[in-house]
């Protein structure tokens, strides 16, 4: 299970409309397992169907996280025309991020949320709840 | 000369654990090779069979993503700091 406050969920929906038709990326780093913030990142591939994690803005979003002794919680990104689950593109980087959950955002209809986070582990996906305080 | 290699969490069984390893090398491709003779495995993780970097993972000298420097052929000198993270991607297609 995810707790996350309403406002980094909020957050993080407002930041994929922002995004739509592109894919938006970011991450929520945490500590000890609770969330602490929210980290809304540029997605370098500024693509409908794909992201990639700026190089420059990772180093320091990674080094931000690190340097408070925080974790990565989660990493999220959205869909804008499939559901918010995870593909096989997202399933083979998810290794390059073990620990952190894969929660997804789908901004296909204009006027639902669709937010579902994920456990990946082995190649399998888990769907976890999310808890919204 | 001595160069100073961070590592992310998820290399550091190529490296005993340690989150930062020194190395030398006059460009980056020098440097892994060098790497490798201490922690055996590590440069397989960064450099592809094709002697390409590898694009799972990030390589910053001084802090700058040598895929817009010289890539592996990146010169390097004393005191350089080298980092590397994993790359973080994904999307629908």
């Amino acid at each position: 299970m995810l707790t996350l406050p309403r406002e980094m969920v909020d957050a993080i929906v407002a930041h994929a409309r922002r995004d739509h038709p592109d894919e938006c990326c970011g991450v929520i780093a945490g500590k000890d397992g609770v969330a602490t913030r929210v980290f809304a990142m540029e997605n370098a591939e500024r693509s409908p169907t794909g992201f990639t994690f700026d190089s420059a803005e990772w180093l320091r979003v990674y080094r931000a996280i690190d340097d408070a002794d925080e974790d990565l919680l989660v990493v999220y990104h959205s869909h804008t025309a499939t559901e918010a689950y995870p593909s096989r593109t997202d399933i083979r980087w998810s290794v390059n991020t073990p620990g952190a959950s894969w929660l997804l955002v789908s901004t296909r209809e204009p006027d639902v949320d669709e937010v579902r986070s994920y456990r990946i582990e082995d190649g399998e996906v888990t769907e976890e709840e999310i808890r919204i305080t | 000369m001595t160069i100073e290699v961070r590592i992310p969490t998820i290399l550091r069984t190529y490296t005993d654990g340690q989150k930062a390893v020194e190395g030398k090398g006059e460009t980056l491709a020098g440097l892994l090779d060098d790497l490798d003779g201490r922690h055996p495995g590590l440069r397989g993780r960064l450099v592809t069979e094709d002697g390409a970097l590898h694009r799972f993972v990030n390589v910053y000298v001084n802090d700058e993503d040598v895929r817009f420097l010289g890539g592996l052929e990146t010169a390097l000198k004393d005191g350089d700091s080298v980092t590397v993270l994993p790359a973080v991607a994904g999307g629908a297609r």
